[in-house]
This record gives C-alpha cells, sequence and structure tokens, in this order.
C-alpha cells in the first residue's frame, strides 16, 4: 500500500513546490524578481515583533472564522455569506458602542456588551441566510451571497448616512472611540491580548464540540445524510439553524474585534475578505480543526507580509491572494490525483 | 426625464446587459451538461483585465477579445479537469478559482491600471438604426450587444431544437441514458465546460473593452458581476429565454438605481447598485420555496381547493436544475 | 439473429461473477435467463451489451465473432438493451427520448420521427402520444417507450432485464404479445428474470445462472421443481407460519386520504394490533410507498385522523411518531437509512439515549461490539456503513432500532439480499413482534414474502386500497390478478 501517511506528505509538499512555481511563473510575467519578492514577505511578516504582532491581529479575525466555518462545514453547508455576517457583527457592535459610549457604564462592559452585540449580529445574519435554506430552499452559496451584498451596502449606508462623521463622510469610516474603550493592547503594539485568547479558546472549543459531543457527531451525520440522520431520529432543520447561528456566533466575534481592537470604528471594508479567506484555510485543511491554527496563522503572515511589496518593488499587494489561492488549489487538485490515480 | 432619455437610457441598458448575457449563457450551458462553474466571478475580472492587456499590446481589439475568451476557456478547463477527471467537489474547485482569479487579475494587472486602450465603437446598422424607437433602442448598438441579442437565440435553438441540444441536455439530466445513446459523456461534459467558460471569458473584453472601457483594478466596479449572473442563471431556471429576461430585469433595476439617484439624495449610489440583490434573493425564493418540505406539510392541512391552486401557482414558478447537476459520471 | 457467448469470464475482485459461460440462443427464439439476485445475470447481459468487457471468452452474433465496444456499438451490431428501470429522460418529451442517440442531421426532423414512432406504435397496439413528457408515463409505458426506441434503431436481438416488475398486470400481457410477436419476426429475445412464473409463461428455452455458472439449461415443458433446484442448488423451505394472537390496537387509522403529484389515496380506515404483520402488496408507485410514509408522520395526511395507542397525532411530525415508538426503515438503505462516512459505532451512538455532553468512546465501542455480535454483522466497530454489504446494512439498520418499539415500517426489506440474510431478517423481525409486541408494516414486491409473513394483505392499485385480506385465504394468483388491477369487485362485495 502506497496510502500511508509518508506518502501523503510528500504528495503535499509536491502540490506547496507546484504552488510556488506557479507564483514564481506569475512574478517572472510582470518582470519581477521572484526570490526577492518571497524575502520580502516573509521580512514582512516576521522580520520583526512589530510585524509579527501585525500578522497575529491579522491572525484573530482569520481564526474565528476558521473556527465558524469548520462547524457550518461539518454540517454540509457552504456558508459563503460569511463576510456580510463578519459585517453585521461589526455593525451591531459599533451601534452597541455608539449607544453606550457616553454613558457612565464602566468602560469594560461597555466591551463586553459591545462584542455581544457583535456576535448577536453575525448571528441573526447567519440564522438568516440559514432560513432562506431551510425554510425557503434557497441554497446557502446564492442566498449568502446576496445577503453579503446586502450587508456591504448597509455598512456603507450607515458610515455615509446616519453614522457619517461630523462635517464630512468619508471613505476612512465612523468617528473613532474614545481610547478607554478600546481593548487594552500589549505595549508598543496594537495586539491585544485579549483578542488573540478569543481566538484560541474559539479555535479549542471548536476543536472539542466537533471532536468529542453528540451535537458534534449529529451536526456530521446531517452533513453527511440529512434524511439518514432525519429518520435516526435528529432534528435536522434545527441542527442547521444552530451550524448557521453558531458560525455566524464566531464572525460576528471577529467583527467586533476588528472594530473593538483593531479599528476602533467601522470602516467601509471591515470584513477586509476574511470570511472568504477563512473557506481557503478550511478547505486547505481539509475541513479538520487540527491545523486550522497554524494554517490560519500562515495565511495571515502572507497578508501581512505583501503589505509592503508596493512601497520596495512595486507589485500589488494581491500577490498574497495569489499565493493562498494557488496553494488551496494546487493541494486540492494533488488530492483528487492520488485519490484518482495512486490508490488504485 | 423626457422620453429621448428614457430611450438612451434603455438602450443602455440593453448594451450594459450584454456581458452579463454573454456569462448567464455560458454557465446555463455548462450546467445544463452537468457541470457548475463557480469560478466565473474571477474568470470574468481576468478576462477583463487580460483582454485589455492584449488589446493594448497589440491594438487589436479583435485580439483582445479573442485573449477573454481563451481566458474562460482555460479557467474552465481546470474546472473541467478537477470535476469530471478528478471528481472533486465543483463548489471547492469554482470557489478557488473565484478568488484565485479575481486577485491575479489585480496582481497582473497592476501596471496597465489606468492606462486608455483601444474602445469599441457602436456600429448602427444602415437603415435599421433610422426606425423610430426601434433604431436607437436595438440598432444603433456596438457588435458585442448585437452578438449578445444573437447568443440568446442560438443558446436557445441549440439547447431545445437541435440533436446535439438534446443530448447537451441528457448529460445533465441522466448522464447513464446520455451514455447508452452513444453520447461520451465525459468528454462532452469536458467541450461544453470549456465553451460556457469562453463565453464567460467573453464578458470580460466587453466590460474592459466596451460598456467599462480600461481596467481600474479592484475599482473597476467588476468584483460581484459574475456571483449576479451566477444567481441569474439559476433564475434563469437553466433556459436561455427566462435567463434573458433575468440579465435584462437586473440591468433595469441597476439602471433605476441610477436614475433614482438625484431623486433620493440621502442614498449614497453604492447602495441604490445593491437594490437588484434583496430582490435576487426574494426571487431565488419563490422558484425555490416549492421544493421545501414544510410547505407541502402545511399544504396538506389546507382546504383542498386552496392547496390545489397554491401548489399550482408553487409549481408554475419552480425552476428544477438538471437532475445530475455536481455529480460525476463513471461509465461503467 | 443467433447469439452465441463461448467461454466468459468476468471477475470483480475477488468475486467470478461469468465463470465459463457457455449459451447459443437460435434466432426467433425467447430465452430465459434465471437465477436468483447475485447470480450473474447482470453481469452478462451487460457484457453482451457493452456495459462491460469480459476478462475472457467470445460473443458471436449470426456466427461471427464481434468486439462490443459500448451499450451504442451494441445497438449497432443489433443488440438492445432495455434496463429494469428503463434509461430515459424523464423531463423531456416521449419524441425526443425517441429521436436522441438516433444518428442525423443538426435539426432532428421531429414531424418525420413522430410519424414513425406511431406507425412503430400501432404494430404492437401500444398508446403513447410522442408529445407527453416522460415522468408522466407509467413505467410500462416508459418500457413500451424503449423497445420501439430500440427497434427503430435495427435491434435484432432485444434483452429485458427483470421487465415484470413494477408494470401493471395489462401491461405485462401486452408485454408478453409484444415480445412473442417480435419473436415470431425473427427477433432474437432474452428474458433476465428471478420470476418462474414469468419465464415458464413466455419463454421457449431457459437458462439457469448460479454463482456465476450456468447450471443448466431446460426446454418446455419445464419442470418447475427441476429449475427452483438449479437456483438455488436446494429446495428451500420458508419455516412454518406463526399463529396470530392479535394485541392492542397500536396504530389507528380513521378515513385517512393521502395525495402526491401522482395519485390519491382516498378514504383508508385501518386498525392494526401489537404483534400482527401487516404485508403492503402492488405494483411499484400504487400509493403503498406513500401510505407507509403516511403511518411515519413523513407525508401528512390531506384528510382523515391518525392516532397511536390512542393518542392523536395528526399533521405531528415523524419525530413525534418515533417517540411513540414508530420506526421507518427506507428501502434505499446507503441512501436514506444510514449516514455514509460514518462507522458503525457511531451510528449506534447516534441511535441511541444521549447522555451528558460528551461521548464516552469507550462505551460506545462496546455497545458496537455487543450489536455486532447480536446482529450476526460482518464488520467491526471502526467500519463504514459504505463498506458493508447489502444484507449487513440491512442488519445495522434492524440492530439501530430501539427497544421497545410499537410499530415497525419497513420498505422493501430484504430487497437484494440472499436467502440467508432474508431469513434472519424476518426471524430477527418476528421475534420482535411476539417479545415486545411490536406491529410490523412492510412493503415488498415479492408477492412470496408478502403472503409467507404477513397476517393480513393490503393491496394497492393506482391509489385504491382494498380492505385487508387475511393472508391464509388468499393466493398468490389473487394477489397477482389484484394488483395488477383485476378481481377488485370479488373481494369488496
Amino acid at each position: 500500500m502506497r496510502n500511508n501517511k509518508w506518502f501523503n506528505l510528500g504528495v503535499q509538499l509536491a502540490a506547496v513546490i507546484l504552488a510556488l512555481l506557479f507564483v514564481t511563473v506569475i512574478l517572472l510575467l510582470v518582470k519581477a524578481p521572484p526570490l526577492a519578492a518571497f524575502q520580502n514577505i516573509m521580512i514582512g511578516s516576521v522580520g520583526s515583533w512589530a510585524k509579527f504582532s501585525d500578522v497575529l491581529i491579522s491572525f484573530v479575525p482569520l481564526l474565528l472564522v476558521t473556527s465558524g466555518l469548520l462547524v457550518t462545514f461539518a454540517a454540509g453547508l457552504w456558508n459563503i455569506g460569511i463576510e456580510g455576517q463578519i459585517t453585521l457583527g461589526a455593525i451591531f457592535a459599533t451601534w452597541m458602542m455608539r449607544t453606550l459610549q457616553d454613558s457612565t457604564l464602566p468602560p469594560a462592559l461597555i466591551i463586553i456588551l459591545t462584542i455581544l452585540a457583535g456576535m448577536f449580529g453575525g448571528a441573526i445574519w447567519a440564522a438568516l441566510a440559514g432560513a432562506l435554506k431551510t425554510f425557503g430552499g434557497v441554497n446557502e452559496i446564492f442566498g449568502g451571497l446576496g445577503l453579503n451584498f446586502v450587508a456591504t451596502a448597509l455598512n456603507i449606508w450607515l458610515i455615509f448616512g446616519p453614522w457619517k462623521r461630523p462635517g464630512v463622510a468619508s471613505m476612512s469610516g465612523t468617528v473613532p472611540f474614545d481610547v478607554k474603550l478600546w481593548l487594552p493592547m500589549i505595549p508598543d503594539t496594537r495586539l491585544s491580548a485579549w483578542a488573540l485568547g478569543i481566538a484560541i479558546v474559539g479555535i479549542i472549543v471548536t476543536y472539542f464540540l466537533l471532536q468529542g459531543t453528540y451535537f458534534g457527531l449529529r451536526l456530521k451525520a446531517v452533513g453527511k445524510n440529512t434524511h439518514a440522520a432525519y429518520l435516526l431520529g435528529i432534528p435536522t432543520w434545527q441542527y442547521m439553524m444552530v451550524s448557521f447561528a453558531l458560525c455566524g456566533v464566531f464572525a460576528g466575534l471577529a467583527g467586533a474585534m476588528q472594530v473593538t481592537a483593531v479599528y476602533h470604528r467601522l470602516i467601509p471594508s471591515i470584513s477586509s475578505g476574511y470570511g472568504y479567506l477563512g473557506l481557503m484555510v478550511a478547505m486547505l485543511v481539509n475541513y479538520q480543526a487540527a491545523w486550522a491554527a497554524p494554517v490560519a496563522l500562515f495565511f495571515a503572515a502572507l497578508n501581512i507580509g505583501s503589505i509592503q511589496l508596493p512601497v520596495v518593488l512595486k507589485l500589488d499587494s494581491t500577490l498574497a491572494g495569489v499565493l493562498q489561492g494557488a496553494l488551496v488549489l494546487f493541494v486540492l487538485l494533488a488530492d483528487g490525483v492520488r485519490q484518482r490515480f495512486v490508490k488504485k | 426625464m423626457t422620453p429621448e432619455t428614457i430611450l438612451i437610457g434603455l438602450a443602455g441598458v440593453l448594451a450594459a446587459a450584454a456581458p452579463v448575457m454573454f456569462a448567464v449563457m455560458g454557465e446555463t450551458i455548462s450546467e445544463r451538461a452537468g457541470i457548475i462553474n463557480l469560478s466565473m466571478n474571477g474568470t470574468i475580472l481576468l478576462s477583463a483585465m487580460g483582454s485589455f492587456a492584449v488589446a493594448l499590446a497589440t491594438d487589436s481589439l479583435a485580439l483582445g477579445f479573442l485573449a477573454g475568451a481563451a481566458i474562460g476557456a482555460l479557467v474552465s478547463l481546470i474546472v473541467a479537469f478537477a470535476s469530471i477527471t478528478l471528481k472533486i467537489s465543483q463548489v471547492a474547485t469554482g470557489f478557488i478559482l473565484a478568488l484565485l482569479c479575481r486577485d491575479l487579475s489585480y496582481f497582473l494587472g497592476n501596471p496597465i491600471m489606468g492606462q486608455t486602450g483601444p474602445r469599441l465603437q457602436s456600429a448602427p446598422i444602415p437603415g435599421l438604426s433610422d426606425i423610430p424607437v426601434l433604431g436607437k433602442l436595438f440598432f444603433s448598438q456596438d457588435v458585442m450587444t448585437y452578438a449578445s441579442f444573437t447568443i440568446i437565440l442560438l443558446a436557445w435553438v441549440y439547447i431545445y431544437k437541435t440533436r446535439p441540444g438534446l443530448m447537451l441536455q441528457g448529460i445533465g439530466e441522466r448522464p447513464a441514458a446520455a451514455f447508452v445513446r452513444g453520447a461520451s459523456v465525459n468528454r462532452l461534459r469536458y467541450l461544453y465546460t470549456i465553451i460556457g467558460g469562453a463565453l464567460i471569458g467573453l464578458a470580460g473584453p466587453i466590460y474592459s473593452l466596451s460598456v467599462k472601457a480600461g481596467w481600474k483594478g479592484t475599482i473597476s466596479g467588476l468584483d460581484g458581476i459574475g456571483w449576479i449572473a451566477l444567481s441569474i442563471t439559476i433564475f434563469g431556471g437553466w433556459n436561455p429565454l427566462r435567463a434573458a429576461f433575468g440579465a435584462y430585469l437586473f440591468a433595469i433595476l441597476q439602471w433605476l438605481g441610477l436614475v433614482l439617484q438625484p431623486v433620493l439624495p440621502g442614498i449614497p449610489s453604492n447602495v441604490l447598485q445593491v437594490a437588484p440583490f434583496p430582490l435576487m434573493i426574494l426571487t431565488l425564493l419563490l422558484v425555490n420555496i416549492g421544493n421545501a418540505e414544510w410547505v407541502e406539510r402545511t399544504l396538506a392541512g389546507m382546504p383542498e381547493n386552496t392547496r390545489r391552486a397554491v401548489a399550482k401557482i408553487l409549481r408554475a414558478m419552480r425552476a428544477t436544475p438538471p437532475a445530475s447537476l455536481g455529480v460525476p459520471f463513471e461509465s461503467d | 439473429m443467433q447469439v452465441e457467448l463461448r467461454h466468459i469470464h468476468k471477475h470483480f475482485g475477488a468475486v467470478h461473477a461469468s465463470n465459463d459461460i457457455n449459451l447459443t440462443i437460435p434466432a426467433g427464439s425467447i430465452q430465459g435467463i434465471l437465477g436468483e439476485n447475485g447470480a450473474g445475470k447482470s453481469t452478462l447481459m451487460k457484457a453482451l451489451s457493452g456495459f462491460i468487457f469480459a476478462d475472457s471468452g467470445e460473443i458471436l452474433l449470426d456466427g461471427k465473432p464481434v468486439h462490443i465496444a459500448s451499450p451504442a456499438d451494441a445497438i449497432n451490431h443489433g443488440v438492445g438493451m432495455l434496463h429494469q428501470d428503463p434509461l430515459d429522460f424523464p423531463p423531456m418529451k416521449v419524441i425526443d427520448n425517441f429521436i436522441l442517440g438516433r444518428n442525423g442531421g443538426l435539426f432532428p426532423d421531429r414531424r418525420t420521427a413522430a410519424k414513425e414512432f406511431k406507425e412503430l406504435a400501432v404494430q404492437f397496439d401500444f398508446s403513447i402520444d410522442p408529445d407527453a413528457y416522460v415522468d408522466m408515463l407509467t413505467v410500462g409505458e416508459r418500457q413500451q417507450l424503449e423497445i420501439l426506441r430500440l427497434l427503430w434503431l435495427g435491434a435484432r436481438a432485444l434483452i429485458l432485464d427483470e421487465p415484470t416488475t413494477g408494470i401493471s398486470l395489462p401491461q405485462k400481457e401486452k408485454l408478453f404479445a409484444t415480445l412473442k410477436k417480435l419473436a415470431a419476426q425473427g427477433m432474437t429475445i432474452i428474458f433476465v428474470s428471478h420470476k418462474l412464473e414469468d419465464v415458464e409463461f413466455l419463454c421457449n428455452r431457459v437458462a439457469v445462472l448460479r454463482q456465476g455458472q450456468l447450471v443448466g439449461e431446460m426446454l418446455p415443458p419445464f419442470n418447475v421443481d427441476k429449475l427452483v433446484e438449479m437456483m438455488f442448488g436446494k429446495v428451500v423451505s420458508f419455516g412454518g407460519r406463526y399463529p396470530l394472537t392479535p394485541g392492542a390496537s397500536t396504530l389507528h387509522l380513521e378515513h385517512i386520504s393521502l395525495e402526491d403529484v401522482r395519485l390519491q389515496i382516498r378514504d383508508v380506515t385501518l386498525d392494526v394490533r401489537a404483534g400482527e404483520v401487516i404485508g403492503l402488496a402492488g405494483m411499484e408507485g400504487s400509493g403503498q410507498a406513500t401510505f407507509l410514509q403516511a403511518c411515519a408522520g413523513l407525508v401528512r395526511p390531506v384528510a382523515g385522523k391518525l392516532s397511536i395507542k390512542g393518542a392523536d397525532v395528526t399533521g405531528q411530525t415523524h419525530h413525534v411518531f418515533k417517540h411513540k415508538g414508530v420506526a421507518y426503515l427506507p428501502a434505499a438503505r446507503l441512501e436514506q437509512g444510514l449516514v455514509p462516512g460514518l462507522s458503525l459505532t457511531e451510528h449506534f451512538v447516534l441511535a441511541e439515549e444521549t447522555h451528558g455532553i460528551f461521548i464516552n468512546r469507550d462505551q460506545a465501542i462496546r455497545l458496537a461490539q455487543d450489536r455486532i455480535k447480536t446482529f450476526n454483522i460482518k464488520g467491526t466497530p471502526v467500519s463504514t456503513v459504505e463498506s458493508l454489504s447489502g444484507g449487513n446494512q440491512q442488519r445495522a439498520l434492524l440492530a439501530l432500532l430501539r427497544t421497545p418499539l410499537s410499530l415497525i415500517l419497513l420498505e422493501h426489506p430484504t430487497r437484494g439480499l440472499d436467502i440467508e440474510s432474508t431469513m434472519y431478517i424476518w426471524s430477527k423481525l418476528k421475534e420482535r413482534c411476539a417479545q415486545d409486541g411490536a406491529a410490523i408494516i412492510f412493503i415488498s414486491a415479492d408477492l412470496d414474502e408478502v403472503l409467507q409473513y404477513s397476517d393480513r394483505v393490503l393491496v394497492f392499485f393506482t391509489g385504491k386500497v382494498s380492505s385487508p385480506l387475511d393472508a391464509e385465504k388468499v393466493t398468490v394468483e389473487q394477489l397477482g390478478q389484484l394488483i395488477g388491477g383485476k378481481g377488485w369487485e370479488a373481494i369488496h362485495a
């Protein structure tokens, strides 16, 4: 049997090398020096503590949405509406913060309520996609996509309308909150240890939820065969709704973190594509929670590392997305080739 | 608003719908064969950028359009290989490609951003364009808009009236039955996925060389078009005529959004631009709700006449996908 | 056309599905191929019709060796196959189905094709509207369409795979008349079946397959006992009947009416008592499946009342029924009953009452080992259900049933299983009737099975439901007439 662990690992390594080769070709296409580009990404992400703390800042929302997506994937659902759920989380969080910022409540309580509001907002938006799916028969991919656009529009309307800065509304977002309402940061960085802690607790909870509980097992049954799961006595649509809502809670949490710990205000592109990126991470780890954290960290590093590319090499920072996409694509294809041609 | 401006607006709607039309027809053909090409959003961006780059470098519109089709075909070849040969989830592959191609287009298009290149000119048809109203509306467009009218008819005639078209329906519906009738199912699926991909790819240059000429990177306003086209395909129930109706409806709504903007000054333009989306969700709800289990249960509890009437309405609206959409075929 | 098979061998892994088959079928004959499920009938026919290639051996048509590369190639050689579930396109029109697969110009001439279709149909007294949609036709009509299509394509040998399953009696008679007429015209008919009476009535030669081997051929008059012995290798006895001791009412149906897209069931009243077995007989799609689903709460009746042990459950969901001790086992085990990808252990955990939040792995494994042993399942606690054989999947489904139960509903409980598994399944089911007083309602296409295990029988014909018949007083012949729509006046008199 060639179907052993080392062989699988070899196939995946080959896929990674192919992906890197693909990106090298792309770089050569725009006449850029590939080695310098890779080196810059590396320096830009782990070259200094400041850079690495930026990686961790980006790691927090990515890991949170990945955790949520693992729950919906377990239920066999493609929660593409995750972007909108992050946005709604951010909107609800901002709304709570704006409501309470001038009150006499202690800042810690305001922050907690803000985060809770964000989780609630994400859950609502996810539940909407879930309801469209379970009650309306609308495939979650299309319902989710539509809701993403609506969420973006709602966000922009708020920033340019009711919540606009005094004077002139702008793409820079709403008025920043008072410093005392920010999640505390580690000195000399913009990283909040609280946010990082919450994200790590999130993935651990997800891991145990899916691996060891009745809930996780039932969710898997629903995902693999809804009809049989129903006959086995599992309330299937309720489980689907719960998995949507749970994912929404994670997404909303990510949105709330962006508001309270990173931007300290609502900005137009608050979801920053973390939702779609989370889908990629989940695919790359083959929907298993165990590897989610390291891969999310790596993807976050690519994101941050590519930020300085435009300045240093006059390259667009979307190189990170190209690299990430190529990685997932080649790993998926390599796995397909292995299953199709090698195992026989 | 004068009748004149309305006419110009509507003519603009027809032109604006042209790229979406190509994309929707391409996707319809691909899905008829049983393959979901979810990469559409990225494909359109990449082919818009690529065709603009080629047209810019060669100063040839024709080569630009050709490049657009080729890029679409190439991306769909990956979709076909992954889903037909490797039998990987079509949704997963398509989604990754949608993101990868989008980022690729931004990355590769960076150097040519904002440049001015060749642009497709309108080509009024002599004689026909002088017909009052209709002439302005239909016969004073550019070549690709005429082509978009033609592609609707071509696709419809091909799928429903020709022999290979019937087989196309067959391989998406029940590949085993197509196989015993002599169809090389997987080869045909490759073929139609690639043809569909090329049509999707043409949507790109129609934007970058005509409707929204040029390449402006992330602010091109093209991100999202592919997802819309995907929804229209479903709304269209895999029938080119119904899909065309959906595409025009969408273009009209977007135009109304623009027209109404001066009337509703408090609402930013981005918001009105997304007005069609809640509507899209609603229509998807209408065409799908008949498939929901609870509806059946509720119906059973209703008095006979109501039950019959509601069931009839639901059946009329329902769109049933090809039975083997997304299902790989193994000939043995 | 004379069809000749020489030394055909075919292996599937360790299974020798065709083992040195030699068979010569003269032109104009109706050749019966008998054998129970898994005897190798399909493999042989698939080899002849180009679906699979034999590992070795030769096929000769009219004395000439041929290589049949695909099903389409088979029809080019004049060999057409009619599949049990006709391979057609349900959402498309009859005429489009007819045209598809025939070569010709870009635009098919529908009008000429329709004319030729009608001419052919008239010959055999078929009446199908070429503009109708296939999904509104009965299975019998879809078969007729396929036969016409294959003739149109020039078939000179016709293979029919279990064609009498799922069609009505008049349609069966029409089919047989058609086949006899075709044979008289020199067509070679190969009739694959496991139904003795059909083969006996129709065929003028029979070959029997068992475990991949051709165990014998026979010409009329057929010795039925001998055929049975050849099919099963031994004379099978089903064992004695169990006497019925009717208990209290479990499920009570009062003036129930049901509706689905195709048919309506009106005003059924039935009282199911503890410990009894009720068999539902009828052609596939006559309403029995919908009826069984209504008993499970999966389909909501449009009128009438349902109660379980006196409690009204009308309009409630399946889960309410389940809590009251109703279990439903669907026909498609792997598609609807089990969860592919999950192990046996995980299935047992899912089916049990839960305690707490976290799963106790050791306890779960012990439970699985215990059940696997009790139910004699060939598998381990970590085996995924899709790796089990059909018989073992059905055993697993039985092992998943909770205790006690008041009503077990089964759709084709032994379809596709060998005799040994069948008898085992029924012994387990009967045990539950005797021990916990569960009642059983089951659907089967096998009338012998219906009569063998039921106490009472309900016959379905296009939505019509008979009053309960005493299984001891009904014969297989009578039942056969009823499911074909004949003799209904007598039982309702």
